[in-house]
């Protein structure tokens, strides 16, 4: 199993009585509301959280980004995979992810990622998003063409990273006269690349076909089944058996030393959720073109309030189904293993607290976790055959299908100066 | 006004790799109708009011209101030159100088496009509320950012002209049609937003005298880009509806229909 630590950085100091005021707390509710001071004091909060989860044995720390919300404060996850690159030992450094098409220069983003992997000394692995709805809005991009520039950023890059430059690209959304960056990932054939998603179908089939792991957010037990379904039957047609290797889990789940604490606790996952503080407007998360046509109908009543978001549940609900799991580590572990019996993933991420969650509280329910929740979950991972990417040595994707070079071993290896050759 | 009623035909040509549809009805002197970002509905008393007088040509534009898609269109000026691509295949329209436009909104830029490219296509230009030049002092209303009745809401200066409409409560095959034609809008206007910073430079050839059209409650674009479109084109003026916002043709069509009538009109005889 890969066992990952994940927080969306929630930045829980903002006037709750504003957002309330306005309505909504993402793309428009005002940056005027965001404190600096406190935004550094979290910043540096998160830091401490993420080396303890190394320190207390998770196998990889997951990061992402959005823009213009207090529920994440990460505006781009290549800064803390840049910092995490420099100040961790151990840990997969995993983002899920960059938005592609967010990116008007992807070339600049291989870069940046190559420069990541070699200082973690090859830790990387590179999930890529469509980034959500609201994210387009944030940041200029026609949503329109969201899934293309998707499909064609991530091309791009898996170019740059794999074929000597220098090479031209002329695309439908990306031209470059010269690709030829002097920064190449030390991983070969290339960083593992993993795509989260919620539920779109379209999400599930491409990374299926791509053979890259799909990591379901938080999705409930069943709708988890039916992805899989959907993506083995993709995979077999492709020419391959899905399996354990192609599935990642993100669980909410939040561990103290007794029941009540964490079911309080666990509570403040509703605060990025919309019941503390109304986050989704429903026509700044769902602008024309982005959604996939065949949910048109759905998208468009929810926009003008004619249905409830089709991904909303309460608190209660979401306990009932373990879409969110709290207790102590002895009350969650049978719940885990449910999940893992039924869904049997390999990869899983623990969010493992959210809004206003003390700092002192985040790190006990790490050290819980790393110190009994992991160790248990590791047995039944063996027990299941459960099998990381890592563990497998799989094949990084469909277009390369020898299994990977394991970075320690290119890393290690003795490579010639050119000193040396003359 | 004339209260006989109008009997609509309608037919397919071929454009660019796909079928427009084109709604005609009326005789006379053809007169072009390009409609708003939000589509059009089939019938309007407006289109009715024109048709007792022209011979009016209303097609869909590529795109809109459930038409074919061209994926490849980036531009409106793609859009423009699909139009004089469909006029060049209408018995009436193909002469140049032959055809009299009115640009509604979105068309309305679409219609200035069209004239840049081609400063004698048209005999008499009418934009509506025109959306294409950049304001300087105020924006044009980011449609991304409403629901799309709170959008068509804000095209009218009274409320109850929308209900009377679209009803109260818009259907939920009317919300699609709205998205869908927000997307086409999105895929060819999105950046800059519902402007060209060329266009100004290339109005000043257009040979048709202009009626420029703006409804005094225009809440999605502003007053000063009629007054910039009134300076840029050479023969143009400045027609100022009261009681209308930005779809004047919904909202005041009777008034609407007599200022093209005597505007196209002028000259015959």
């Amino acid at each position: 199993m890969h066992l990952m630590y994940f927080t969306e950085q929630p930045m829980s100091a903002y006037p709750e009585e504003e957002g309330r005021k306005f309505g909504a707390t993402a793309l428009m509710f005002s940056n005027q509301h965001f404190d600096p001071a406190a935004g550094s004091r979290l910043y540096n909060e998160y830091l401490d959280h993420y080396r303890l989860a190394e320190n207390v044995g998770f196998d990889g720390i997951m990061l992402n980004e959005h823009h213009n919300a207090p529920f994440c404060m990460q505006a781009k996850c290549n800064v803390f995979a840049s910092i995490l690159a420099a100040t961790t030992k151990r840990v997969k450094i995993v983002l899920l992810g960059n938005p592609l098409p967010l990116a008007d220069n992807p070339v600049r983003l291989a870069e940046e990622l190559a420069m990541i992997d070699m200082v973690s000394r090859g830790r990387l692995v590179s999930g890529f998003v469509r980034g959500g709805g609201q994210e387009q809005l944030a940041t200029g991009v026609n949503p329109a063409f969201n899934r293309e520039r998707f499909q064609e950023a991530h091309d791009l890059i898996v170019k740059a990273w794999t074929q000597p430059g220098p090479f031209r690209w002329e695309g439908t959304h990306y031209q470059h006269r010269v690709v030829n960056p002097w920064a190449v990932p030390l991983q070969k054939p290339h960083p593992r690349i993993w795509i989260p998603g919620v539920l779109s179908k379209e999400t599930i089939i491409w990374a299926a076909q791509k053979r890259y792991p799909y990591i379901a957010l938080s999705t409930a037990i069943d709708a988890t089944k039916k992805i899989w379904e959907l993506y083995d039957r993709v995979a077999q047609e492709t020419g391959y058996a899905g399996g354990p290797e192609y599935r990642g889990y993100l669980q909410r789940c939040h561990v103290a030393e007794t029941e009540e604490k964490a079911l309080a606790n666990a509570r403040q996952f509703m605060w990025m959720q919309g019941e503390f503080t109304g986050l989704a407007h429903p026509v700044w998360s769902t602008p024309s073109g982005y959604f996939s046509p065949t949910v048109r109908t759905a998208f468009v009543e929810y926009a003008v309030g004619r249905r409830s978001n089709p991904r909303g549940a309460s608190f209660e609900d979401q306990i009932n189904s373990q879409m969110i799991v709290a207790g102590t580590p002895k009350t969650v572990i049978p719940k885990l293993r449910r999940l893992l019996e039924e869904t049997r993933p390999s990869i899983l991420g623990f969010w493992a607290a959210d809004g206003f969650v003390s700092s002192a509280d985040a790190q006990t329910c790490i050290r819980l976790l790393g110190e009994e929740v992991l160790p248990a979950l590791r047995e039944i991972g063996k027990e299941l055959g459960l099998w990381s990417p890592f563990e497998a040595n799989a094949p990084v994707g469909i277009a390369f299908p020898d299994p990977a070079t394991p970075a320690r071993e290119r890393a290690n290896a003795h490579h010639p100066t050119p000193l040396e050759v003359s | 006004m004339s209260t006989t009623s109008v009997s609509w035909t309608s037919e397919t040509i071929p454009v660019a790799g796909v079928s427009i549809q084109v709604s005609r009805a009326g005789s006379g002197p053809p007169l072009l109708i390009l409609h708003h970002d939000i589509g059009t509905l089939d019938r309007l008393p407006f289109y009715d009011a024109l048709a007792r007088r022209f011979t009016v040509l209303v097609p869909t534009m590529a795109g809109y209101d459930g038409s074919q898609r061209p994926e490849w269109m980036r531009h409106v000026r793609d859009a423009a030159a699909m139009q004089q691509w469909l006029l060049s295949e209408i018995a009436e329209t193909r002469a140049p100088g032959a055809v009299s436009v009115v640009g509604l909104g979105f068309g309305g830029w679409i219609a200035a496009e069209m004239a840049s490219l081609a400063p004698r296509a048209f005999r008499k230009l009418v934009l509506v509320g025109a959306m294409g030049l950049k304001p300087e002092r105020g924006e044009i209303a980011d449609q991304a950012l409403v629901s799309y009745i709170d959008y068509v809401r804000l095209g009218f200066s009274d409320a109850r002209a929308f209900d009377r409409v679209f009803g109260a409560d818009p259907t939920t095959p009317q919300l699609e049609k709205w998205d869908l034609n927000r997307e086409m809008t999105f895929r060819i206007a999105w950046k800059p937003y519902m402007y060209s910073a060329t266009l100004p430079h290339l109005l000043g050839g257009v040979a048709a005298p202009a009626l420029i059209v703006w409804g005094r409650d225009d809440r999605i674009v502003p007053l000063e880009c009629g007054e910039r479109y009134a300076k840029a084109l050479p023969r143009a003026r400045l027609e100022i509806v009261a009681g209308a916002g930005h779809l004047v043709d919904l909202e005041k069509p009777d008034e609407l229909a007599r200022l093209v009538i005597d505007f196209v009109s002028q000259g015959d005889s």
